[in-house]
C-alpha cells in the first residue's frame, strides 16, 4: 500500500495524471506477466531498467 | 553530526557508504564481498562492513539514502515506451515484470535487504531518494577541496538525465542544465563498446585501451569520425547531443545498436566477442574516442561559460574515461579539475549520503583546500595480523614475516628489479574501480616483457590492453607531461619527450601486435601506443607504505615508478580479503605475494605448480 501511496503522490507532484490509467492496467497485466517473466537480459544492453 | 548510510543497488555496481558529518567513514562495492563483478544485488555485505567500521547499528542512523528516484525512472520507462510504440514491445514485456514484481516496491526491497544486515525498527528509518545525477554531483563536489566549483556529471542514464552541469557552493548544489534520455554520450560510447564486441557496461575500458591502436593519420579514421557526426550524433555548441534513434535499439530493444544500419554505415558487421581485432576495429574505436572527447570538452566549456568558476568537479561513468579527462586537463579550461575516484554508480552511494548530510539536513561543510576528503579512496576493509595468520593456517601458506618494513621493501624492490611480479596487498581496500596500491599487482615498468607477461600469464586477459604506472608524486614530471597530481589514476597524459624512442618510418604499416612490441620508451611497459600513460601519482601523505616501496625501488634503479594493475584476473572483482589474494596469487604466475608484513614466495608454497587447484571460474567480461 505504501508503494501505491508513493506512486499517487508522485503522479500528483509531477502532474502526470496520464500515468494513472497506464499504471493501473500495467499492474493488472504485469501481475500476469510476473508468472512467466524473467529479467535475465544482460549483457547486451545497458541496465536501463 | 549526522550518521548517514548511502546505498546504490539494483542496476550495476552496488555499493554502500557511511558518513558521519563531513567524514567518510567507510565505502565499499558489494562485488568485492560476493565475488560477482558489477553485481546489482542489494549490498548486504557492504552495508554490514560500513556499519561495523563505524560501530553503528541501523537504528542509530539518521538517514538511509538510496542513490536515485525509482518512480521518476519508471516514468521515463513508460514515457519512452509510449513515445516509441508499437516498437519496443519485447523490451516492455521484459521490463514491466521487473518493475511490477520488484522495483515499484523499492522501499520494501530496501527494508527487506536491511533485515539481512541486522534487526531494526522500521519506524526509525528515514529513507531518502535524491536524484541520480545529484548523487553523482554530490559525490564529487562535497569531498573536493573546493569551496565553490562548477560540476559536470556524465553517464549512461539516471532517471531522465544523462548529463548535467551544476554549481556547488558551500553545502549547496544547484543543477543548471541537463541533457535527457535517450540522448546520452555514455550510451553512445557503450553502443560502440557493444558493436566492437566488448561487454556492455564493463568493456568500455577495453574500447578506450583499443583506441590508441587506431591510426590517427588514416583516411579511414577520418571517414569514421565524419560518418558518426553526420549520421549518428549531432553535437551542439554547448556540448549537448542529439542521437538519431534509428541507429539504436536501447530505448526499445534488448541490444544497444541497430546492427543492420551500423554495418551499412561503417562497412563491417558487429565484431563477435573474442574474435580477431582488425585495424578497422581500432580505427573505429579511435574515432568514437575522439568524438567523445569533443563532446566532453564542449560540455566543460559550457560549464565554464555558465558558472565562471576556476574549478571543475566531475563524476558519472563517463568521468572514468581518463583519456578524455587528460585532454580536458591539458586544455586548461579550468585551473583545477577534480574527479571522484568512484565516478560510476558505486560512487552514487557516497554522493547520496553526502547530499543528504549537506542538502537535506543542511549541515555545514568543512573544506580542506589542500587535500580532498576521500582519504586516498582507501575506504574499504583492512585485515588484522590475527586474520592473516588464520588464513595462513587455513591454506597452509609458507611465508616470511618481516618486523622491519625497510627490510621488506628492500627485498621486494630487489625482486621487482629482477623481473618478478608481485601481488601487493596492504591496509584498507580502495573504493572505486581502480587499485591504488593496496590491492595491486606490481612490476618493473622498464622491463620490455612485462606488458605481455602480466596480460597473458597473470591476468589472463586480452594481450592488447595497456598498463598504468604508479609514480612518486614528486617524480611525476620527470616521466610525464603532467602539472596536476593524479592520485586516482584518472588522468592520461603523454610521457616526457626525453623518455621517447624514435619510431620506425613504417610504424603505421605494421600490425597492431608489431606496433605494440616496438620499443617506444625506457618505460616501455606503461607506455601506450600513442606515448600516453594513465598515471597514478603516489603521495606520502595518503599511502606512506606504497610510497616507501616505490622510493626504495628508485634508490636501486633511479626509476621512481612501477607498473600498477588491479589485483585480480579477468572477470574477477579486485581481491578483498587475504584469502582472495592468496588464492589469486596461487592461480596465476605471480612470483611473490605481500600481505602487510607477510611475504610469500611462490616456489616455497606447497603444491605451487598446481594452479588449477586454486582457479575459480569467473564470467568473462
Amino acid at each position: 500500500m505504501e508503494a501505491l501511496k508513493d506512486l499517487w503522490n508522485f503522479i500528483q507532484k509531477r502532474k502526470a495524471y496520464w500515468l494513472a490509467p497506464i499504471i493501473l492496467i500495467l499492474l493488472l497485466i504485469g501481475l500476469l506477466l510476473v508468472f512467466g517473466g524473467s529479467s535475465a537480459i544482460a549483457p547486451f544492453i545497458y541496465t536501463l531498467f | 553530526m549526522k550518521k548517514i548510510l548511502g546505498i546504490s543497488a539494483f542496476y550495476h555496481d552496488s555499493a554502500a557508504a557511511l558518513t558521519i558529518g563531513d567524514e567518510i567513514i567507510a565505502a565499499a562495492q558489494e562485488e568485492r564481498f560476493t565475488r560477482e563483478k558489477h553485481t546489482p544485488d542489494f549490498p548486504t555485505n557492504a552495508i554490514k562492513y560500513c556499519l561495523e567500521e563505524a560501530g553503528l547499528e541501523i537504528d542509530e542512523l539518521d538517514a538511509i539514502v538510496f542513490y536515485d528516484k525509482p518512480l521518476l525512472k519508471f516514468e521515463r520507462l513508460l514515457q519512452t515506451y509510449y513515445s516509441f510504440s508499437p516498437k519496443g514491445l519485447l523490451s516492455f514485456l521484459k521490463a514491466i515484470p521487473v518493475w511490477v514484481k520488484e522495483k515499484m516496491f523499492l522501499k520494501k526491497l530496501i527494508y527487506d535487504g536491511l533485515k539481512e544486515v541486522g534487526s531494526y525498527n522500521k519506524d526509525n528509518v528515514n529513507l531518502l531518494f535524491p536524484e541520480h545525477h545529484l548523487s553523482h554531483a554530490a559525490s564529487s563536489f562535497f569531498p573536493s577541496p573546493h569551496e565553490k566549483s562548477a560540476i559536470l556529471t556524465i553517464d549512461g542514464v539516471g532517471e531522465w538525465c544523462t548529463a548535467s552541469i551544476g554549481i556547488g557552493d558551500g553545502n549547496t548544489i544547484k543543477i543548471l542544465k541537463e541533457l535527457e534520455f535517450p540522448h546520452s554520450i555514455g550510451l553512445l560510447y557503450t553502443s560502440f563498446t557493444y558493436y566492437l564486441g566488448f561487454t556492455v557496461n564493463s568493456g568500455e575500458y577495453k574500447l578506450m585501451g583499443l583506441a590508441p591502436y587506431g591510426n590517427p593519420k588514416s583516411e579511414e579514421t577520418s571517414k569514421f569520425i565524419e560518418l558518426i557526426k553526420n549520421n549518428i550524433v549531432d553535437i551542439k555548441d554547448d556540448g549537448s547531443i542529439w542521437l538519431d534513434q534509428s541507429y539504436f535499439k536501447y530505448a526499445t530493444g534488448l541490444k544497444m545498436t541497430n546492427n543492420k544500419k551500423w554495418s551499412k554505415l561503417f562497412g563491417f558487421n558487429r565484431r563477435e566477442p573474442e574474435a580477431e581485432i582488425e585495424q578497422y576495429h581500432c580505427n573505429l574505436a579511435l574515432a568514437i574516442q575522439m568524438v567523445t572527447e569533443e563532446v566532453v570538452l564542449k560540455m566543460a566549456q559550457e560549464a565554464k561559460k555558465i558558472t565562471g568558476s576556476d574549478n571543475l568537479c566531475m563524476a558519472g561513468g563517463v568521468a572514468l574515461n581518463c583519456v578524455a579527462n587528460g585532454k580536458l586537463i591539458q586544455k586548461n579550461i579550468f585551473k583545477n579539475v577534480y574527479i571522484q575516484p568512484a565516478a560510476g554508480d558505486a560512487g552514487g552511494a557516497l554522493g547520496a549520503a553526502l547530499a543528504a548530510n549537506h542538502i537535506y539536513f543542511g549541515e555545514k561543510r568543512k573544506v580542506n583546500s589542500t587535500n580532498d576528503n576521500m582519504k586516498g579512496s582507501y575506504l574499504g576493509p583492512d585485515y588484522s595480523e590475527k586474520e592473516i595468520n588464520l588464513m595462513n593456517k587455513k591454506v597452509k601458506a609458507v611465508f616470511n614475516k618481516y618486523d622491519s618494513y625497510s627490510e621488506l621493501t628492500n627485498e621486494i624492490a630487489n625482486h621487482l628489479d629482477k623481473g618478478s611480479i608481485i601481488g601487493w596487498f596492504q591496509g584498507r581496500m580502495e573504493f572505486g574501480p581502480r587499485a591504488l596500491g593496496n590491492r595491486s599487482i606490481i612490476g618493473d615498468a622498464r622491463n620490455l616483457e612485462m606488458q605481455k607477461k602480466i596480460n597473458l600469464k597473470i591476468k589472463y586477459r586480452e594481450g592488447f590492453r595497456p598498463f598504468a604506472p604508479s609514480v612518486l608524486a614528486e617524480d611525476a614530471h620527470d616521466f610525464f607531461e603532467i602539472d596536476q597530481p593524479s592520485p586516482y589514476m584518472l588522468n592520461v597524459s603523454p610521457i616526457a619527450a626525453k623518455r621517447k624512442k624514435q619510431l620506425p618510418d613504417n610504424y603505421f604499416d605494421l600490425s597492431m601486435w608489431e606496433r605494440l612490441y616496438t620499443t617506444r620508451s625506457d618505460i616501455q611497459s606503461i607506455t601506450h601506443l600513442d606515448f600516453s600513460a594513465r598515471i597514478q601519482t603516489v603521495h606520502k601523505e595518503t599511502n606512506a607504505r606504497y610510497w616507501e616501496l616505490i622510493n626504495t625501488f628508485k634508490k636501486k634503479t633511479d626509476y621512481g615508478l612501477v607498473i600498477n594493475t588491479s589485483f585480480n584476473v579477468r572477470g574477477e572483482p579486485i581481491v578483498c580479503t587475504p584469502y582472495d589474494a592468496y588464492r589469486c596469487f596461487m592461480s596465476t604466475e605471480m612470483d611473490y605475494l605481500v600481505i602487510d608484513n607477510f611475504v610469500y614466495a611462490k616456489t616455497e608454497q606447497l603444491d605451487w605448480e598446481n594452479k588449477e587447484k586454486w582457479r575459480v571460474k569467473f564470467k568473462m567480461d
